[in-house]
């Protein structure tokens, strides 16, 4: 899918303005995402990542700006039309925020159970599929979310995110916590699954490794907008200091020749 | 989006060979109505093509459909080809990779003596409970006597607080039970000492009662569900936290640090909760009295000076110290229980209170026998 790619925007953020007190997090910030993209949003501590994320997906509620997701205006659409939306999106929180009184299973149908007519065991069948895509045991289906380790943890909150069959992944620093080689499967765990179910993930990350290996586009959070945004490539000839140190800095490069490595080795 | 359609499953069979060809959109939202229909779908022939090239949507879902398909059709000894979109395809590919076998659910063993093991069980667990709740105790003991042979190690700090929390933030709500219990007690001993003339004992039956037994056994109750109740709960999140791990790591003690000044509070305030519930039990039984007996003020106090001796009070009074211990040491001991999620909590919280309140009314059991051994 990402061969074709359709400028199609599947979510477009216009004049946003976020405040909270005194303090503007975001002040007339625009973003569009691509129907079929890896978008990776990158920023300094408090540029108001992860604040994006949760106003896009209607946690925050903005002090101006419109958001139009797939189509809708989900800021101001009635109630039904919104619901609508939501089950058209999964969210990943950045520690899973799983229910913790549900094991996987339940955690995974939780979504189906509300929002599709099926049969108990058709659900079953799909969630153990779910679990299954995001490379987890069948064992730890019937496993408590405290009874997982913090990968496995997030791995089961991308099944549940995936529950819908949604076009829109949200993610929140998806590889945060893990060890190098988990969050490299990881990577590859999101990037196949972008490709085969033909899904936009809009993933807000600290990772330079999965920036390289699977963002097709980065969009970087300063100055309380959307500084720049454009393949990772196109980073280092931008003109701010953050970026800058952020693209060309030692880790980076680093990241660069693992991910280029990846690339040539993977396909 | 073009609107969805639903989808259609239509077997066609030709010369040997038969071809399923399914068109719509194929989605999970649409698989209760589809999952019949591609059950029934058997093409006796050995060479079946699936056709999927009319799909207008392809999902996981329906992914998996197929897949059920391809894999039932091939155990019937039967050749099965694909055709369709490349995306489709490729889905097909990743959801049949994925597909997870088969695995028979492992049932735990229903035998005919399976309750002769659960007896065991219990009573294993309720033992190690016991010898678990014991230690506990031994170490709070411990902790406590190490504060009073060195009273610079007091957490003063941490002590305040739990005694504002746990004594003055009550007191209204021991006063308001307490009156009420005496309000009772004036009430009901009225009706029945009218009855023979004996009005005017009412004044030992709420002395004796308040003083000896009620006052500090309601006040006990009402701490356990009030203070026990949350010493779990904020000792058992802290536990989720993994709070307690870390003070272990830094070298801090979590029994000194978390439960001795909690149950040295307890131990504090809880005898004069206590004194407050029996003044404001006297108070209320008193107002009753005057009330529906004219047994005036200055006559029941009179009365209560002659005839009530001050042992009935110490006898109530040693017994707030033990209660104490009993709640502290139980809400502690059961935050340490908490394992892994909040749910824990919670269920961990309900057992404090039972137990708290249920070991109270023991103890005061076994007080009574002792004291009526005694003699006082």
């Amino acid at each position: 899918m990402s061969d074709t790619p359709e400028r199609d925007a599947i979510i477009k953020v216009r004049g946003l303005r976020n405040q909270f007190g005194p303090q503007v997090v975001h002040d007339n910030l625009d973003l569009d995402v691509w129907r079929g993209e890896v978008l990776g949003i990158v920023g300094g501590s408090g540029t108001g990542k992860s604040v994006l994320l949760r106003t896009i997906v209607g946690l925050n509620k903005p002090a101006a700006g419109t958001i139009e997701v797939l189509g809708t205006n989900v800021l101001t659409a009635p109630e039904e039309e919104r619901r609508k939306v939501e089950t058209r999106w999964g969210v990943a929180f950045q520690d899973g925020a799983l229910f913790s009184s549900l094991t996987v299973l339940q955690n995974v149908m939780a979504p189906m159970r509300e929002h599709l007519k099926l049969s108990t065991n058709l659900m079953k069948e799909l969630g153990a599929l779910k679990i299954s895509l995001v490379g987890l045991p069948q064992l730890a289906c019937e496993k408590l979310p405290s009874e997982l380790s913090g990968g496995m943890r997030k791995r089961a909150a991308l099944a549940r995110a995936l529950a819908l069959d949604p076009q829109i992944v949200f993610l929140d620093e998806p590889t945060a916590g893990l060890d190098p080689v988990g969050a490299a499967a990881y990577d590859d765990l999101i990037g196949e699954l972008q490709r085969s179910l033909g899904i936009t993930v809009f993933m807000v990350t600290h990772d330079l490794d999965s920036l390289y290996a699977i963002c097709d586009r980065i969009a970087v959070l300063a100055e309380k907008r959307v500084l720049v945004e454009g393949p990772i490539e196109t980073m280092t000839d931008v003109d701010h200091p953050w970026v800058q140190e952020y693209f060309t800095g030692p880790r980076a490069r680093a990241a660069q020749v693992k991910g280029t490595g990846n690339e040539t080795g993977g396909t | 989006m073009s609107a969805l359609t639903a989808p259609n499953l239509r077997v066609e069979a030709q010369g040997g060979r038969a071809t399923v060809r399914v068109s719509g959109a194929l989605l999970t939202e649409f698989l209760a109505d589809m999952e019949g229909p591609f059950a029934q779908a058997a093409p006796s022939e050995t060479n079946v093509d699936i056709d999927l090239s009319p799909l207008t949507a392809f999902d996981t879902g329906g992914a998996w459909l197929v897949s059920q398909l391809r894999t039932r059709l091939q155990a019937q000894g039967a050749e099965v080809q694909i055709a369709g979109a490349a995306d489709h395809l490729a889905l097909l590919t990743t959801v049949t990779a994925a597909s997870p076998e088969k695995t028979p659910h492992e049932l735990p063993e229903h035998g005919r003596w399976e309750w002769v093991a659960n007896i065991g069980r219990t009573l294993v667990s309720g033992w190690g409970d016991a010898l678990s709740l014991v230690s506990f105790l031994g170490q709070t003991l411990s902790g406590l006597a190490d504060v009073v042979v060195r009273p610079h190690k007091v957490r003063w700090a941490s002590l305040v607080t739990h005694m504002q929390d746990v004594g003055f933030n009550a007191v209204p709500i021991i006063a308001l039970m307490g009156f009420l219990i005496g309000v009772v007690l004036g009430f009901q001993g009225a009706s029945q000492l009218q009855q023979f003339g004996a009005e005017v004992f009412v004044v030992e039956l709420i002395g004796i009662s308040v003083l000896r037994e009620l006052g500090i056994l309601l006040t006990a109750i009402i701490v356990a569900g009030r203070s026990g109740s949350a010493f779990t709960a904020s000792v058992g999140s802290m536990k989720v936290q993994q709070e307690i791990d870390a003070m272990q790591t830094l070298g801090l003690d979590p029994v000194r640090v978390l439960v001795v000044p909690r149950v040295l509070a307890l131990l504090i305030m809880l005898p004069l909760l206590g004194f407050v519930a029996n003044l404001f039990g006297l108070f209320g039984g008193a107002l009753m009295s005057w009330v529906s007996l004219d047994v005036n003020p200055g006559m029941f106090l009179t009365r209560l000076h002659d005839n009530i001796a001050v042992k009935h009070l110490l006898v109530g009074m040693v017994k707030a110290p033990f209660f104490a211990l009993v709640i502290g040491v139980v809400a502690c001991w059961q935050a340490f229980q908490v394992k892994g999620s909040s749910t824990s909590v919670g269920q961990r919280t309900t057992s404090s209170v039972v137990q708290g309140i249920f070991l109270v009314i023991a103890l005061d059991a076994l007080f009574s026998i002792f004291f009526a051994q005694l003699g006082v």
